[in-house]
């Protein structure tokens, strides 16, 4: 049995002269989560559609679960769930109709597809619903009715493009805590965003797509530590000589830059957590400690620098 | 994995059957339309047809009771002014019903963003198309299977003579060949359907090549056997040629085959549908009815090509679904 869940080699999609995907060298881990990221029209839907063999590759190879998805379509579908940006049911049907539907085209038969139906939406908080016709529902109850969607075939692995979109900021939180219990039971989970913030919430690593290629990937703090060139950014606000304390700043072993943003507020760009030495080196110096913070790197930052960086590269 | 790779590569089939998960797709259509506002509409409709071409023809068809043996089949075939009979009303009104239910079939999936995840199910395209192609066909079928069955029961109380045998057999052939003819609609609408993404351009699509072949293609045919076959020194094998053109040309609508075929199917007496010549007709007893199995041998052309267009249509369709890009 092999680790990899998601494994793609030089995995390349053509549309005429545009190449949506390009060399696409991507693996996922059996139980993380992965976030592909990158801005509209980067190639992330178009990758999600060759892992399901919905698309045929160009050239390159793509295996999930071990399989060929563009080969062995039917295998791969019944044990990966697939939930579409701005996933969408039939209106006039109820959201207990919806699922019978699903169960049906996955074979279930009847009385598994009414228990396993009942289990799915309760877990996705839709129980009392359950036969509301789904025209009648919010953007934020479809996309959990289309959790449910894809959890009535008990995959092993699940794949969700823009799973936020849409969705106000009470519904993206309820919506994350829902990927968080999935991964704790050990699906796999691979997710596409353009919505840094959220995406770095949940994510075990994450790959930055542009242009159809993936230009970066990794965990969220080596990301920083490659883009930024520091992982971590610390706040301290002391009061005492401002040189004297700045100067012992700089001297604490990991510490990137120390900048003095107002009288007694100091910034540290730092390649690790420092927190301990940097409050030991402010009372050595003869300052009063008055608060100390820690702010992990920020994808939207990473995001932004890197997109400048090749801006101007360009 | 990269050795795993080398191996799979080798073999290039799709596994499994490309109709997994077919009846599931059949199910769903049919339950849609037969509870669909639309459908109500389209049964109202058609019943009301029914009633009033049937109940005009049994005012007529009483007066003359007793000289025909086949009276039962008169029931579909005689108009009374001003409707028409209710094998012209069919004529119309099929090719409408099968344009309504599947006009916006696979565009409509689209735009309620359901496509790509009904897909992400373990069925194969394939499978979905089929599906809803035999959905609504059988819809088609079950409503005019009930129309009919009315109107068999009408014509019993209506006009108390039982149907023979024959005339059972010839009207449920003509039951199944208005279906058939319906599966052609069907396959135009449906393509139409994948073409195009609005539902409203698919629908103004099909109703143009309805319209064309219901009003514009006899009128065309004409002038195009007018010009093809000009008649120069005023022969009659020259007449003769024109005519058969034309003929022929108009037999390229389905509506013409269709209404050709239902017309020997239920009027045994006709003996041909193209031309005859005088010497042609030596020895044949004019006015009595062909058996089933020659009116059969008649129209056995127009089946055929009734079938072989529904055909093409469908992998048309087929081809351009298999190759269309499912995101929205």
């Amino acid at each position: 049995m092999n680790d990899w869940v998601i494994e793609t080699k030089d995995l390349t999609k053509k549309y005429g002269t545009f190449t949506a995907v390009d060399a696409l060298n991507l693996s996922v881990k059996h139980g993380e989560v992965f976030g592909l990221l990158g801005p509209n029209g980067a190639g992330k839907t178009t990758t999600i559609l060759m892992l399901l063999g919905l698309t045929e590759p160009t050239s390159g190879e793509v295996r999930v679960l071990g399989l060929d998805p563009s080969r062995q379509p039917l295998s791969v579908k019944s044990h990966v769930g697939y939930m579409p940006d701005l996933v969408g049911f039939y209106d006039e049907l109820t959201a207990e109709e919806n699922l019978i539907y699903t169960a049906k085209l996955n074979g279930l038969d009847r009385r598994d597809a009414y228990k396993r139906i009942d289990e799915v939406l309760e877990r996705v908080g839709l129980q009392d619903v359950a036969d509301h016709n789904v025209g009648t529902f919010s953007r934020g109850m479809k996309q959990r009715l289309g959790v449910a969607d894809m959890l009535l075939k008990r995959p092993q692995m699940i794949i969700m493009d823009e799973p936020t979109q849409g969705l106000d900021p009470e519904g993206a939180r309820e919506f994350l805590q829902l990927i968080r219990t999935l991964k704790e039971e050990g699906i796999t989970i691979l997710l596409s965003s353009h919505l840094l913030f959220q995406v770095q919430a949940v994510c075990d690593r994450v790959g930055l797509f542009h242009r159809g290629k993936m230009v970066l990937e990794g965990t969220v703090p080596e990301l920083g530590r490659r883009v930024l060139g520091r992982a971590y950014r610390i706040h301290i606000e002391a009061e005492g000589d401002q040189n004297a304390i700045r100067s012992a700043l700089q001297k604490v072993p990991g510490a990137v830059q120390v900048e003095l943003a107002d009288g007694r507020l100091y910034r540290i760009e730092a390649e690790h957590d420092l927190r301990p030495a940097a409050a030991e080196a402010v009372m050595n110096a003869g300052g009063k400690l008055l608060r100390l913070d820690v702010e992990t790197q920020n994808l939207d930052e990473i995001y932004a620098h890197y997109f400048k960086e090749v801006e101007h590269g360009n | 994995m990269a050795i795993e790779i080398a191996q799979a590569t080798g073999k290039r089939e799709r596994e499994g059957s490309p109709w997994t998960g077919l009846w599931a797709v059949v199910a769903k259509e049919m339950a849609d339309h037969l509870t669909s506002a639309r459908m109500r509409v389209l049964e109202i409709l058609i019943v009301l047809t029914a009633a009033g071409t049937i109940y005009g023809a049994m005012q007529n068809i009483r007066s003359t009771i007793g000289q025909d043996r086949f009276l039962f089949l008169k029931l579909f075939t005689t108009a009374q002014e001003p409707l028409p009979a209710f094998v012209g009303f069919m004529g119309l009104l099929v090719p409408l019903i099968a344009i309504a239910l599947v006009f916006d079939t696979i565009n409509g999936e689209f735009s309620r963003r359901t496509l790509s995840r009904i897909l992400a199910q373990p069925i194969y395209r394939d499978a979905l198309l089929l599906g809803k192609f035999l959905g609504a066909l059988f819809t088609l079928a079950l409503v005019f299977t009930a129309i009919w069955l009315l109107i068999m029961g009408l014509g019993l109380w209506g006009l108390g003579v039982p149907p023979s045998s024959e005339e059972v057999a010839r009207s449920f052939l003509f039951l199944l060949v208005t279906i058939f003819y319906g599966g052609i609609w069907l396959a135009l609408a449906m393509t139409f359907s994948i073409i195009f993404r609005q539902p409203a351009t698919a629908a103004l699509a099909s109703l143009a090549v309805w319209l064309f072949f219901m009003v514009f293609w006899d009128i065309i045919a004409g002038v195009l056997a007018q010009t093809l076959m000009p008649i120069r020194f005023g022969f009659s094998e020259e007449y003769l040629k024109q005519a058969q053109l034309e003929l022929g040309l108009t037999r390229l609508s389905p509506t013409t085959l269709y209404a050709e075929a239902i017309l020997a199917l239920l009027q045994p007496s006709i003996r041909s549908l193209g031309f005859i010549l005088p010497t042609q007709l030596q020895g044949a007893i004019l006015g009595s009815p062909l058996p089933l199995s020659q009116s059969l041998l008649l129209i056995w052309p127009h089946l055929t090509g009734l079938l072989a267009a529904t055909l093409l249509l469908f992998a048309l369709g087929y081809t351009l679904f298999q190759r269309q890009e499912i995101r929205a």
